[in-house]
């Protein structure tokens, strides 16, 4: 077993309505401890209204050598971009 | 004693347990172990310097004497601080820090509760406010104490020191006297020694899952209260009050 502390991922959740975003790490020995330090660390301003800590080792992350076929093939579909037909004014913001 | 005057000698000896205690909380400020608890362990000091801050605020207004704040906080000398030992005692190590704030906090978190319903309507809003900060020390301490006390073989011995050398000091937290009694009886503040039971249960429930055992305690250390203080004061305010003393009333 490695003496390396685990670390946490971070999200918050701004206020009501707003999904939990990503905002950075913590080192932790445990869930508790991590949700414990995601609160000192991230809401000191008053960021937040719900934290979430997930350990980092769960996520599942896309190689950056891969990029270039994973993501380069988007790039010259514009098309897929809403923008080709116009909005009426009556609509308002969208 | 006139209610005016035991209102006086609460709420004095309650900032200068804030402040000292949040003093020495943000001598970690750069030092502690890892960073989440460098930013933990300032966190809390603000909340106590704050609650500090409103309690020599209202001590101001009670006394009549035109003393501010600052008055109160840099122009004191250590005889003249009624803070209790135990908040006094220095950091040593990170085990020691954190059971001085579980002990400190297990006690000011009733206390805060039921001066929620005090007479004095400025302490029940310091009291509204500083319940839900205590409430977050209690857990913040309390955790690390568990974690440390059932953890490896040397956090286990320091927190086993910890609670041999901080454990005495705890009694004075409970001591009744004129001032108290007084407050007590206009329902100006709750009664110390009132909040024996749910600190005992508190601490009890955190040393069960930290394997720790509660001493007994024959010879209790006493004495902040009645301005006689261990070595360490002095050299704890010498810093702090530094500035202040350097330059009358400078300001930002």
């Amino acid at each position: 077993m490695s003496n390396e502390t685990p670390l946490w991922e971070v999200f918050i959740r701004p206020r009501n309505g707003l999904a939990h975003r990503h905002c950075g790490s913590v080192h932790a020995a445990d869930a508790t401890l991590a949700l414990q330090a995601a609160r000192d660390v991230y809401t000191r301003r008053g960021e937040g209204f719900s934290v979430w800590v997930v350990p980092s080792a769960a996520i599942t992350a896309s190689d950056p050598v891969s990029k270039s076929e994973m993501f380069e093939p988007a790039e010259t579909k514009i098309y897929r971009h809403p923008t080709f037909y116009d909005i009426p004014d009556e609509v308002g913001h969208m | 004693m006139t209610e005016r005057d035991a209102l006086f000698t609460l709420l004095i000896r309650l900032a200068d347990d804030h402040l000292v205690l949040g003093h020495r909380l943000s001598e970690w400020c750069g030092h502690a172990p890892m960073l989440e608890e460098d930013l933990a362990l300032p966190n809390m000091a603000l909340d106590l310097i704050g609650q500090a801050r409103s309690l020599y605020a209202r001590a101001g207004e009670v006394e009549g004497a035109g003393r501010t704040e600052d008055d109160y906080a840099y122009l004191r000398e250590e005889r003249g601080f009624r803070n209790l030992l135990l908040v006094e005692r220095p950091n040593g190590d990170f085990a020691r820090t954190v059971l001085r704030n579980l002990y400190f906090a297990a006690f000011m978190r009733p206390w805060w509760e039921a001066a929620q319903g005090s007479t004095d309507g400025t302490l029940a809003a310091i009291a509204g406010k500083a319940v839900k900060e205590s409430a977050y020390h209690v857990r913040h301490s309390a955790e690390w104490a568990i974690r440390l006390g059932d953890g490896t073989e040397e956090s286990a011995r320091r927190m086993k020191e910890a609670v041999e050398e901080l454990h005495p000091y705890t009694e004075e937290l409970f001591d009744r006297d004129e001032a108290t009694e007084t407050l007590a009886a206009a329902g100006l503040a709750p009664d110390p020694a009132a909040m024996r039971p749910a600190w005992d249960e508190a601490i009890r429930a955190v040393f069960a899952e930290a394997r720790l055992e509660v001493p007994e305690v024959p010879y209790p250390l006493r004495g902040g209260r009645a301005g006689l203080h261990t070595e360490h004061l002095g050299h704890m305010l010498a810093p702090m009050q530094y500035l202040a003393r350097a330059h009358p009333g400078a300001s930002w």
